[in-house]
């Protein structure tokens, strides 16, 4: 079976692919850590930090069509909550919306949460479709992120699409004796079923150790090989953090 | 001093080996073999006889009570890196064995697990691909491989280990006849001591002189390969026919 996988772009040919996933990871962090401590006010900071996230969009060469999808698969999580702040909070001016009232202060909140999603998640799925992940995990391992949370993406990366295919033929099974999982008393077997993929993933959980242990692991991860970052690595990380620095500190002069 | 003269020569030692699962359930039961160095022998049973079992007892991911000794080393505690080294176990499920983002990991997984110089990591890993005629797909991720290549993978991660038995577990089973007869070629050519796992009884002929019958955690047939398979009596006995 064939699968959609989240850095299906990670193989084109850019400068911003070329660059060390180290660079990239430091320099999209600095990022968006810089812009969620931006006051919702300073509207000259959010259009810097806009800027350069469309400039690396450019560069990389990865179809804005793609970014802009994924980046619409996470927004509307984050925004179902936020779109009726303005509703609930109380405080400013508020408009008139014959049965609401909208208050100003709220919408300064929806428009603070909003910009500052956008911007961050834009900043993942860049960083996510220039790097292939294997090389974004030992990127990350270098800089020291504790290799628990790189094993585990990068075991999810490896088998979620093994337990897809297993939920798929069990699905297939079960439509094949005419089940369509759709009414409610329904449910059970549905239940069933994910109760199975859970064992089965258990299962095999303990066969993917036990063929580890064959081969000598003995509870550490053996380090990759070590490559060393380039002058244009350090460019574009300083380039992209002082760019954005500037944008956050003019706010703060003003 | 004969005896010390034929110890040397043994790969593989069982002696009055004994299995339970947790709940209790007997899975092998004094299970008494002895495997020569360069000898291919073939491991048949029904479904649930305990072939696997036995093979997790050879590298030590299993241990019950008996003795088993892998070129005469026992098989415990303190000798289980030097063990692992020298048994290559490949096991039914490429998905099981493959659990690396690309190629280039998982055939090093092994030989760095060895505590290997990079040097050397890289020849044994660009070696066991060339072996196993997948050369350049070290940067491939398994998950986008045909069945057949990851079975190739598969065998490639323990022979990056450069073991002196190599432990298959129904290796030749959903593959298509092409890429069977493709293993069946290639792991005919690993001059190793070998240990195959098969229904297939058209690959265990081929491939081994030797047939061991597996029934209900016993072995009931030690023998011919060619003689035991011939013997329809036996076979039926045991569900193999």
């Amino acid at each position: 079976m064939k699968h959609d996988y989240i850095d299906r772009y990670s193989k084109l040919e850019s400068p911003v692919h070329s660059l060390d996933p180290r660079a990239k990871a430091i320099a999209l962090f600095a990022l968006i850590v810089i812009c969620v401590t931006t006051p919702p006010r300073a509207w000259w900071a959010f259009c810097v930090y806009a800027g350069v996230v469309l400039i690396i969009a450019a560069a990389s060469r990865v179809p804005v069509s793609y970014l802009l999808s994924r980046v619409l698969v996470v927004l509307p999580f984050i925004l179902m909550v936020a779109v009726f702040i303005p509703f609930m909070h109380k405080g400013g001016t508020s408009y008139d919306l014959g049965p609401f009232a909208v208050s100003s202060e709220g919408l300064l909140v929806l428009w603070n949460v909003a910009i500052k999603s956008t911007i961050s998640v834009s900043c993942l799925i860049l960083l996510s479709s220039t790097t292939p992940f294997p090389d974004l995990m030992h990127g990350l391992e270098r800089l020291h992120v504790p290799s628990f949370f790189t094993t585990v993406a990068a075991f999810m990366y490896r088998y979620i699409f093994v337990i897809v295919d297993e939920a798929q033929r069990m699905k297939r099974a079960c439509e094949s004796r005419n089940f369509r999982g759709r009414w409610i008393w329904q449910a059970r077997t549905v239940g069933y079923m994910v109760a199975s993929l859970f064992l089965r993933s258990h299962d095999r959980a303990e066969r993917v150790y036990q063929a580890m242990c064959a081969r000598g692991f003995d509870g550490t991860f053996p380090l990759q090989r070590e490559s060393s970052m380039r002058a244009a690595d350090y460019v574009f990380m300083s380039v992209v953090v002082l760019i954005v620095l500037t944008g956050r500190l003019a706010v703060l002069w003003k | 001093m004969e005896v010390i003269g034929l110890d040397t020569r043994e790969a593989i030692r069982i002696e009055s080996l004994s299995y339970h699962y947790h709940d209790g359930t007997p899975a092998l039961e004094d299970v008494n073999l002895t495997v020569r160095r360069g000898e291919s022998i073939a491991v048949m049973g029904p479904n649930g006889a305990g072939k696997s079992t036995m093979a997790l007892h050879l590298n030590g991911i299993l241990s019950g009570e008996g003795r088993v000794e892998i070129m005469g080393l026992e098989v415990c505690g303190k000798n289980l890196s030097e063990i692992r080294s020298m048994v290559g176990l490949v096991f039914q499920d490429p998905d099981d064995q493959l659990f690396c983002p690309t190629v280039r990991e998982d055939v090093s997984f092994g030989p760095r697990n060895q505590k290997l110089t990079q040097e050397l990591v890289d020849q044994a890993v660009s070696r066991a691909l060339t072996w196993v005629g997948m050369e350049g797909s070290e940067d491939r991720s398994p998950h986008h491989m045909s069945f057949g290549e990851k079975k190739r993978i598969s065998l490639a991660t323990v022979l990056s280990m450069d073991p002196e038995i190599l432990v298959l577990d129904e290796p030749a089973t959903n593959l298509d006849p092409k890429g069977r007869r493709e293993l069946i070629e290639l792991v005919r050519g690993f001059e190793v001591t070998k240990v195959i796992i098969s229904h297939d009884t058209g690959m265990t002929r081929e491939l081994c002189d030797r047939l061991i019958i597996i029934d209900d955690g016993r072995i009931v047939a030690d023998g011919h390969t060619d003689e035991l398979l011939s013997d329809s009596r036996l076979l039926e006995l045991h569900g193999l026919l």
